[in-house]
């Protein structure tokens, strides 16, 4: 993938201007998911700003974070990573055939208890 | 008062409970709830990607059949709160957006973010006033030590939903004291309980709801309220050794219309 033509679509379809961080690290000290993470939320943002996003499309941290919009509402500079977050994993799962979550797999990941919407969520999340 | 009301479908299914009694108090407070004749599930999580529209067409309907109606709509679940108030705001700030919606609409199209969106407990504060609540309770929960959780979807992003202060939140805590027990502030309260990634990572989960129940415990809590099912759902299968009940479940035990048990 062209790296530029990439970032371009990342940044058009978030709304974020990675330029903005001053890389101070309050959204990945916030970050709920922060010790599951291979690359963390200011390193997305310096990783997208750079073009160096292949290694974030691969990232099992595209699928770590949970959207909680904490870095989102602590960020002294108004980036907004996990809106970053969600563009690049967007990316990712529109491939052809790269759905993270599979209809085939979701019985075996139920219980008596799961509300419907844990289901709807994971689908919005893991698969296009 | 008359209000368009979305129920959604975890309050059709396991969440039953936080939906009857939503609709009972707002009925003994004089709150007309009338859930659209047809609705679709809210998708769960907003997708703040531009990009992303048809994911995002039935907040819109739903937003536009409460426009048509000239009522105001209220959500109680904090999933389609929030979905449904992001996609309002989405609607009437970014131009460029709405004109895909809308292109998509047809001819019901034409819809810029007019409808006011309340979650039941702005509708309790804000529209019915906590001076009126206070003065239906007919048993005071006295002696309970209560902890509100939050979790994320109620205050962030904290510019687009509106209710509170998303660092030191109050409504829920004013609410408690109203119905005449003892809120426990405790410093989890607002941070993430795993959300959908219980699905696929039940450690990460665990993790984050036993942080919160713990957080809550330690502060004297013997209860944690919520008004999301998936906090609910994540805070008790990883073994949450205090009750956690909705909110609506408590406005009635106040009201004195609560039967039996809470949902398992």
């Amino acid at each position: 993938m062209n790296n530029e033509w990439v970032r371009d679509e990342i940044t058009r379809m978030s709304g974020v201007n990675p330029k903005k961080c001053m890389r101070c690290g309050k959204c990945s000290a916030t970050c709920p998911a922060y010790d599951e993470m291979e690359y963390h939320p200011h390193q997305f943002v310096a990783m997208v700003e750079n073009g160096d996003i292949e290694p974030l499309l691969k990232s099992e941290s595209l699928y770590m974070c949970l959207t909680c919009m904490a870095c989102v509402e602590r960020c002294p500079r108004g980036v907004e990573p996990a809106k970053l977050i969600e563009a690049v994993r967007l990316t990712a799962i529109r491939e052809k055939g790269a759905n993270r979550l599979k209809a085939e797999a979701v019985p075996a990941m139920l219980d008596e208890d799961t509300p419907q919407q844990l289901l709807v969520s994971a689908f919005r999340k893991y698969a296009k | 008062m008359k209000f368009s009301y979305f129920p959604g479908c975890t309050l059709k299914n396991k969440a039953k409970t936080l939906d009857a009694y939503a609709r009972r108090c707002a009925a003994l407070l004089g709150a007309t709830l009338e859930e659209p004749e047809e609705w679709q599930c809210c998708g769960g999580v907003f997708t703040s990607a531009k990009s992303e529209v048809a994911t995002k067409l039935s907040s819109v309907r739903l937003l536009k059949d409460a426009a048509d109606k000239g009522q105001p709509l209220v959500t109680v679940c904090s999933a389609c709160h929030n979905v449904v108030k992001q996609t309002n705001h989405a609607m009437q700030t970014d131009a460029a957006f709405a004109a895909k919606v809308n292109a998509y609409m047809g001819e019901d199209g034409g819809y810029h973010g007019e409808t006011t969106v309340y979650h039941y407990l702005e509708l309790l504060r804000d529209a019915v006033g906590y001076d009126a609540v206070r003065a239906r309770v007919v048993n005071p929960l006295k002696g309970k030590k209560i902890a509100c959780y939050y979790g994320c979807l109620l205050l962030r992003p904290s510019g687009v939903m509106q209710m509170d202060d998303p660092e030191n939140p109050t409504i829920m805590e004013d609410l408690v004291k109203v119905l005449g027990a003892q809120p426990v502030v405790f410093a989890n309260r607002n941070e993430c309980c795993g959300g959908y990634v219980s699905m696929e990572n039940p450690a990460l989960a665990k993790k984050k709801s036993n942080a919160v129940v713990e957080n809550a415990k330690a502060m004297g809590a013997d209860m944690i309220i919520t008004a999301c099912p998936l906090c609910r759902y994540n805070l008790m299968k990883n073994g949450a050794d205090i009750p956690v009940v909705y909110f609506t479940e408590l406005l009635a035990e106040a009201f004195g219309v609560k039967e039996g048990d809470t949902d398992e």
